[in-house]
């Protein structure tokens, strides 16, 4: 831990950087990839749980009760074999039948405790019309749309409209990657799932937004100098960030995971399965997408800006400059020999003396 | 920050400490000195019945709340009308409502009768007598309700004493009862039995040998038609069993049930062939009459098909004796009221007037309201859990919760050290405001827990603890750059609570707005994060920073001790003199922790 902690001062110091917002192309393109496989995956379909369908449900907790001894009864309810039948974890016995056999539940109940011996009482079982589901979706849809408006215009005021683009695209790529995952991977896709998408919505605008926090700090005044271009300075905040990025993920994770592992690992597959499988999706997608995505898009952004051009211009001429300068003047001996090859982009100015800290994180007497 | 000069630079955090942890423990206090020490489970934690319904209509302007209102009310008449105890009728979003049965009750004659369209039709009396005048044994059902000496029936052996009513749930919910006496009007001689009984041919003699005679058959007021004869006189509907709604066809005679409430007797009826339907009826609302002082009442019209018919039916009431000069208004089975007729009513709008009570003709008009409702209901989801699956859900969702605390716990302890205890004294502080107002809210408004909302409370942790965490971050980024620990203190905390308040801003908006939309299970969870959303805020203002702000007095932070999560050293920081020292940037590949 020690060494990670040890870390986190070096990434906060900029001795150690990742350069997330130069290498744009290859997060978009990871990102591309993934959320084409998801395009794909639901293309193909999701595999959608009884409350979209419309059809009914039974669980029989008995001892020693086999799948194929309750296939048999199922299906001498429904006469047919249609009937899906499972074995939870925990011994119970699923039996899934769909709207159309129209066998009224208590009917069917009554059938099953007599012809299986199970009291009526310890049958669970579960109705669902089939528009149920419809009508679950759509409220969810709408939940989407209205949440997904009023966050922009919320971020818009609070930060900037570019800010508010960039998380709106990172906020919907995570989306669309949960929601491909649960296609390509075939997991069932139940109320629970749809809680666990809309939860997603806030979580990974948390993340995205403790990030560009730190981002709007960083870049405050920017334009005053001429060593950093904005894009470096973004990264420069991302890199000051990234260990609190990882914390609170880890952090947010944590509970999830013991949801998942635990509560689904206890009981089988049920509500709580559901939501902390798409929670536990949705968080890791988030918290790449909050710093691979929403921050290199919103710099992006900002290099839009006239000024920020010119800012841009001004750090190239004198880098030029000091180039010159450098070539003529005797190189500094205890220059790495590993930067001499570093992209355009790297953070950092080599054979500068320490400035940067100077207007950052030391308000001046401002509060 | 704007301090005043007298104040400390770091303001007085004891207070704010004093504050929160008086309201914690007052909470708390409250809670166990209310005894609702354990928040309301719901269905899917407790076991029971869940019934989720949905609103269809041709007419999308009917999904309004007036008719949805009247709908719940309906409903939760039938609901409590089986029997059930405690059953919930409530509605959710504009077009769902949900009924929770918990165990216990009949559940499929629960699932069978609610969300059936209300079948409410005018029929002609032909004839009624009380019933449940008999020996019987005080039955344990909470609705049926034996007379209690109401008829003059010297042979009444051992009226049982009355038991409550099914309407009094036991949760004290307010319950709306049309199902009460039938005012008829000026104190018709509707229920008083008259001297010229009609010499019913109803043989008294008990027609099933194994309920108790009842001797009320020999109470009859007019003539039951012969076809029913047999019907009726069996017929005992102080036995809740058999209080089944017995309309066949609407071109037909039939028989029903009626409650008195006034005397505690259930009557029954032998009724003609339906004159009006319900849907005829295009408004009804309680009024009160203060010209002429004959208090509460209700007025009805009806659209030109009802008004017709009505006319027509009125007018032949009017000239019959009573009881056939009365109508009954029959929903699902049950005769609500049945008012007599003096002349007839033209004109397509009529007066119910009686010795109504406020509630009953507020009931009355509901009921017939009702009949008007172009709204169908969609049984949408149906959902029954055994106690034990209830039982299990909820465990595991305790045990994941608990472990999902003792892995953040363990988590800030080793990433922050001294600074951890901070998150974990303010997680179990959040901990406790969140169980404490649970379990208030369920008894204040009804909050009853169920599934995804104990996983909106797992999911909470995470957002508590990385409020903690920007913070610290925070704290620790000014001690890098060389400031002592209280500056640095007071210095991250306007930074941190930005960031806090903007994203804890963004959780409580996707919070609030699923919780507007949505219905059922997501309105649980979107409920439970919005709470425990505020209150991470509250407790981060009043507990956390409050708390750092007096350790950062105390030398073991202060010195920055190497367990503190505060190491000066650790954290790398430089003095404040900047040294040029020249910072060489690695490349990623330099340094994979």
């Amino acid at each position: 831990m020690s060494r990670f902690g040890n870390l986190g001062h070096r990434l906060y110091q900029g001795e150690v950087s990742f350069d997330f917002v130069g290498r744009r192309k290859l997060w978009y393109s990871i990102s591309g990839a993934i959320v084409l496989l998801a395009a794909i995956g639901l293309a193909m379909g999701l595999h959608l749980g009884i409350e979209f369908k419309g059809g009914s449900v039974y669980t029989v907790t008995k001892p020693g009760l086999t799948v194929s001894q309750a296939q048999d009864s199922a299906n001498k309810i429904t006469h047919d074999s249609t009937a899906l039948v499972q074995k939870t974890d925990k011994g119970a016995i699923k039996i899934q039948v769909s709207s159309e056999d129209k066998i009224p539940a208590s009917t069917f109940i009554q059938e099953l405790s007599t012809d299986l011996k199970v009291p009526a009482n310890q049958i669970n079982a579960q109705v669902v019309g089939p528009s149920w589901g419809h009508e679950i979706s759509q409220k969810a849809l709408l939940g989407l749309v209205i949440f997904m408006v009023l966050v922009t215009v919320y971020l818009a005021i609070a930060f900037e409209w570019r800010m508010a683009v960039a998380a709106l695209v990172a906020l919907i790529h995570d989306l669309l990657i949960t929601i491909g995952v649960y296609a390509l991977v075939g997991f069932e896709v139940t109320p629970g799932t749809v809680i666990g998408f809309l939860t997603i919505l806030g979580y990974s605008l948390y993340d995205t937004v403790v990030v560009f926090d730190t981002v709007k700090e960083n870049t405050r005044g920017i334009t005053k100098q001429n060593k950093r271009t904005y894009s470096e300075a973004a990264n420069a905040g991302l890199n000051q960030t990234l260990v609190r990025s990882i914390n609170t993920t880890v952090v947010a994770l944590l509970p999830v995971a013991a949801l998942l592992f635990i509560g689904g690992g206890l009981l089988g597959a049920g509500t709580l399965n559901d939501i902390s499988l798409a929670l536990f999706i949705g968080l890791t997608a988030g918290a790449y997408s909050s710093i691979c995505v929403a921050t290199p898009l919103f710099a992006q952004l900002k290099e839009q800006q006239p000024e920020m051009k010119a800012l841009a211009k001004r750090v190239a001429q004198r880098r030029a400059a000091e180039a010159k300068a450098a070539a003529e003047a005797p190189q500094d001996a205890e220059a790495d020999g590993g930067d001499d090859d570093l992209p355009a982009g790297m953070v950092g100015q080599r054979n500068q003396p320490v400035s940067r800290s100077r207007s950052k994180g030391r308000p001046s007497g401002k509060h | 920050m704007a301090t005043p000069k007298s104040r400390p630079r770091d303001g007085y955090p004891g207070r704010a400490l004093a504050l929160i942890l008086v309201v914690t423990v007052g909470l708390v206090a409250l809670m166990f000195g209310t005894g609702h020490t354990t928040p309301r489970l719901g269905i899917d934690l407790a076991g029971g019945t869940s019934i989720t319904l949905t609103a269809k209509s041709d007419d999308p302007k009917a999904i309004n709340k007036a008719n949805m209102d009247t709908a719940v009310a309906i409903i939760q008449k039938r609901v409590n009308g089986m029997g059930v105890s405690e059953a919930e009728v409530q509605t959710q979003g504009n077009n769902t409502i949900i009924v929770n049965i918990p165990n216990g009750g009949d559940r499929q004659a629960a699932i069978d009768q609610v969300g059936t369209t209300a079948k409410l039709y005018f029929r002609p009396v032909l004839a009624l007598a009380p019933t449940g005048v008999k020996a019987t044994t005080p039955s344990a059902s909470p609705s049926s309700s034996a007379g209690s000496g109401a008829s003059p029936s010297a042979s009444a052996t051992g009226g049982a004493s009355a038991t409550p009513s099914s309407s009094a749930s036991k949760a004290g919910r307010a319950v709306t009862d049309a199902l009460k006496a039938d005012p008829t009007a000026s104190a018709s001689a509707s229920t008083a039995p008259s001297g010229s009984a009609a010499p019913s041919a109803a043989p008294s003699a008990a027609a099933t040998p194994t309920t108790p005679a009842d001797i009320s058959a020999a109470l009859t007021q007019g003539t039951v038609p012969a076809e029913l004869q047999q019907q009726f006189a069996a017929l005992d509907c102080s036995d809740q069993t058999k209080r089944l709604d017995y309309q066949t066809d609407a071109a037909k005679n039939t028989v029903a049930c009626s409650y008195d409430g006034e005397q505690g007797i259930w009557y029954k009826f032998a009724l003609g062939p339906v004159a009006v339907q319900g849907s005829d009826v295009s408004k009804a609302q309680a009024i009160i009459d203060t010209q002429r002082g004959a208090g509460w009442q209700v007025d009805l019209s009806f659209d030109d098909t009802g008004s017709k018919a009505f006319a027509a039916t009125t007018g032949k009431l009017a000239t019959q004796a009573s009881p056939a000069n009365q109508f009954a208004i029959v929903l699902d089975g049950k005769v609500v009221s049945h008012p007599y007729v003096s002349q007839s009513i033209t004109g397509g709008s009529a007066t119910i007037s009686g010795s109504f009570s406020q509630t009953e003709a507020k009931g009355l008009a509901n009921v017939l309201s009702y009949g008007a409702l172009p709204l169908t209901f969609e049984q949408s989801d149906v959902s029954t859990v055994s106690a034990q699956l209830g039982g299990d859900q909820l465990q595991a969702g305790l045990i994941a919760g608990a472990i999902g605390l003792l892995l953040v716990v363990i988590y800030s302890l080793v990433y922050y050290r001294g600074l951890g205890l901070v998150s974990i004294a303010g997680l179990i502080v959040s901990a406790a405001l969140t169980y404490a107002i649970m379990c208030l809210l369920g008894a204040g408004i009804g909050f009853a827990l169920n599934l995804p909302a104990v996983c909106g409370a797992i999911v909470a942790i995470g957002i508590t603890a990385d409020s903690f965490i920007v913070y610290f971050e925070r704290i620790r980024d000014e001690v890098r750059e060389g400031a002592p620990l209280r500056p640095a203190v007071q210095r991250a905390w306007p930074r941190a609570r930005r960031t806090i308040l903007v994203s804890d801003f963004v959780s409580f908006l996707c919070a609030a707005v699923l919780y507007l939309v949505s219905v059922g299970k997501v309105q649980g969870f979107a409920f439970t994060l919005g709470l425990t959303t505020l209150l991470d805020i509250v407790v981060i203002f009043l507990f956390t920073k409050p708390l750092i702000t007096l350790l950062a007095r105390r030398k073991f932070f202060a010195d920055g001790h190497k367990w503190s999560g505060l190491d000066p050293e650790r954290l790398g920081a430089r003095p404040p003199i900047r040294g040029s020292r020249r910072r060489t940037p690695a490349t990623a590949a330099a340094k994979e922790a």
